[in-house]
């Protein structure tokens, strides 16, 4: 039988039964459509993130104590000030190195209070992280060599606690420390979930009188370029691992935070993508069960295709190509459903997802396998039955 | 007895030598045939009669290629049905024989022209080819008018007469009949039969009756008759009624039994 026929054979008998025909789909479009847009979401998220690390720059090197690895817990660190300039040096300009020292205050203007993430650090901000400001100055080395008591506002932060106002010049009390605020940044945005608009940047002496110690968390050096980055990696960590024996360093670069992020959000899409496929197979389990009643229902039209001279292949293949054709339609809408829905979602919620191109190739093809897969037990029975008694039934 | 002219003997269509058939189920054997041999010969009218159960069905069947034997030869066109594998047996039901059954056998959902089509469709024969040979089997049964009715659109009789066309489409050697007016009315009835004497007669299509109705056998030129799987006789027709044409009167005197 040729192709043309058994499709049209095929679409006739899905019409027969319209609701039938539907409610079987129902189980494939669920299932395409869900794998569709949980993929879409795991690859939005994980592009988001992504983004978000590029934003770092792709010659910064971070170099904090201990060893970075999962299950680890956080070593105390024993960094200190002088460490950026044996990193600077390392990395042959000063300028090239930051330094974080982080806590979390309450920061007063009036009567109004916030809980901010106060970071300590130094006048090399501009140089090595994309950080514009809004208004006012960044830290100045005179700043952090003279323990001044000043500060630059996140955006959210300049917001929430002066509205309208210009925050230059004013006063702000951090920690019940008081402190002049010389500068706004820009908003930013978040990484990793935290936002960086709700920073307050404070000279990092000032800020380890603050919290009263001596140390810092952790270092940034930024390489001349994104290839001179591995080169340097190794030179840092010989540097620190020199000045404190039998001390354990770490310095990731965004490639290598990429590709542990990239592993962690794929295992992570795979596992909603698998989820999905189960509804998938559970709607493939439906298509068999009304495979095999339309079957039986037609016993008498498969006896008399023998008769008339129908082989056991053509028997089969309009079967299965009934199978398939139920579950492709299904997968065509479940497609269409997944893309609008992933793209509602991009559209109207913060849920990032992004359809690529071969996830709805692969559906389509997945789908039309369910069909194969799952069609193909019936219509064997279909082919071999005795066209004898497949005649006589009622 | 017409013979196809120029050869000497009536070469057999279909030919059973010693033919049993045995229905295993529930783990008791039936047997359906036990020992039946026959044959079919080219361009011939046979009647095959007996009682339900008597296993006429069954011999249909096979003669028909829809079954094999248990024990015993079955020889189509010369050739041992055993030898070949179930595409051939296919291919012999759709080039060799033509099927007509009691209850017609039509899809519902298709026209008439497309149902006659069907057996074409297995032949991989393209639409409009399969198209042009349909209407003209249709016409010759006298349905030119109604190619697109769909079977609940059509008398019992016009179903039949469809299912005929259906059966005579792909040039068969033989047409095997069920119960060919099992279904149908006095009048119907007479028209299928008036269709199928035509047929014989006409084209030289062997045709083979399978009935318990002695008025329908009464067409037929031999009749064998069939008891527990036995052939209990096989002989001409002495009483043979003479074909009609559609649109003669009706005819009662070779109806002896009224009543069915």
């Amino acid at each position: 039988m040729r192709t043309a026929e058994a499709l049209r054979v095929a679409l006739d008998a899905l019409r027969a039964n319209r609701l039938r025909s539907a409610l079987t789909m129902v189980g494939v479009v669920i299932g395409v459509a869900a794998v569709i847009a949980l993929v879409a979401i795991g690859t939005g998220a994980k592009e988001e993130v992504e983004s978000q690390v590029e934003g770092l720059g792709s010659n910064l090197i971070l170099v904090v104590p201990g060893r970075v690895q999962f299950g680890s817990a956080p070593t105390v660190s024993r960094l200190q000030l002088s460490d950026a300039t044996l990193l600077g040096r390392v990395a042959g300009d000063p300028r090239r190195v930051i330094v974080t020292l982080t806590s979390g205050e309450f920061a007063r203007v009036g009567a109004h209070e916030e809980f901010v993430s106060v970071v300590g650090t130094n006048e090399n901000v501009p140089e090595v992280v994309n950080r514009p400001l809004a208004r006012g100055r960044y830290l100045s080395a005179t700043d952090v060599d003279t323990r001044r008591r000043v500060a630059v506002l996140g955006a959210t932060v300049a917001d929430r606690l002066f509205g309208d106002l210009d925050p230059i010049g004013r006063q702000i009390a951090i920690a019940d420390v008081r402190f002049r605020i010389v500068g706004v940044y820009a908003e930013v945005g978040s990484t990793f979930g935290v936002s960086r608009d709700e920073e307050v940047h404070i000279p990092v002496t000032a800020q380890q009188r603050l919290v009263g110690v001596s140390r810092i968390d952790a270092l940034a050096v930024k390489a001349n370029s994104p290839g001179a980055v591995d080169e340097l990696q190794p030179r840092l960590l010989q540097a620190l691992e020199r000045r404190y024996p039998g001390e354990e360093f770490s310095a990731v670069t965004q490639t290598q935070i990429l590709g542990t992020i990239g592993r962690i959000l794929g295992l992570l899409t795979l596992v909603l993508a698998a989820i999905a496929a189960i509804s998938l197979l559970v709607g493939g389990v439906g298509v068999s069960n009304i495979m095999l009643v339309s079957v039986r229902e037609r016993t008498r039209e498969i006896g008399l295709r023998k008769a008339l001279g129908a082989r056991q292949r053509d028997i089969l293949s309009q079967f299965l190509t009934e199978a398939v054709l139920l579950t492709t339609i299904g997968g065509l809408i479940g497609i269409g459903l997944g893309v609008t829905g992933a793209a509602a979602l991009a559209a109207y919620s913060p849920v990032p997802a992004v359809v690529t191109w071969w996830s709805p190739v692969l559906a389509a093809g997945v789908s039309a396998a369910v069909g194969v897969f799952f069609g193909v037990v019936p219509a064997r029975r279909a082919g071999r039955l005795d066209p004898v008694v497949a005649l006589r039934s009622e | 007895m017409t013979q196809p002219p120029g050869s000497a003997a009536p070469a057999p269509a279909v030919e059973a030598i010693g033919v049993t058939r045995v229905y295993r189920g529930d783990g008791v054997a039936v047997e359906a045939l036990r020992g039946v041999s026959m044959r079919v010969d080219t361009g011939e009218y046979l009647a095959i009669v007996g009682p339900s159960g008597s296993g006429k069905s069954t011999l249909m069947h096979l003669l028909g290629c829809l079954d094999r034997p248990t024990a015993g030869t079955l020889r189509v066109g010369g050739r041992d049905i055993a030898t070949m594998a179930g595409n051939e047996l296919a291919r012999l039901r759709n080039r060799t024989i033509g099927f007509v059954f009691q209850s017609f056998q039509l899809l519902a959902r298709t026209t008439a022209v497309d149902n006659v089509a069907l057996p074409l469709v297995y032949r991989g024969l393209r639409g409009a080819e399969r198209r042009r040979h349909a209407v003209a089997a249709l016409e010759s049964v006298g349905l030119g008018h109604r190619l697109n009715h769909r079977p609940s659109e059509l008398s019992g009789g016009e179903q039949q007469r469809v299912a005929i066309a259906r059966a005579l489409v792909g040039g068969p050697q033989v047409l095997l009949a069920d119960e060919p007016t099992g279904n149908l009315d006095t009048r119907n009835g007479a028209e299928v039969m008036a269709i199928l004497d035509r047929l014989n007669s006409d084209q030289q299509v062997a045709i083979v009756l399978v009935t318990h109705e002695p008025d329908i056998a009464a067409h037929a030129r031999r009749i064998i008759r069939v008891r527990d799987g036995l052939i209990a006789s096989d002989e001409p027709n002495r009483a043979r009624v003479r074909p009609r044409l559609p649109g003669d009167s009706e005819d009662d005197e070779h109806r002896p039994e009224p009543g069915r």
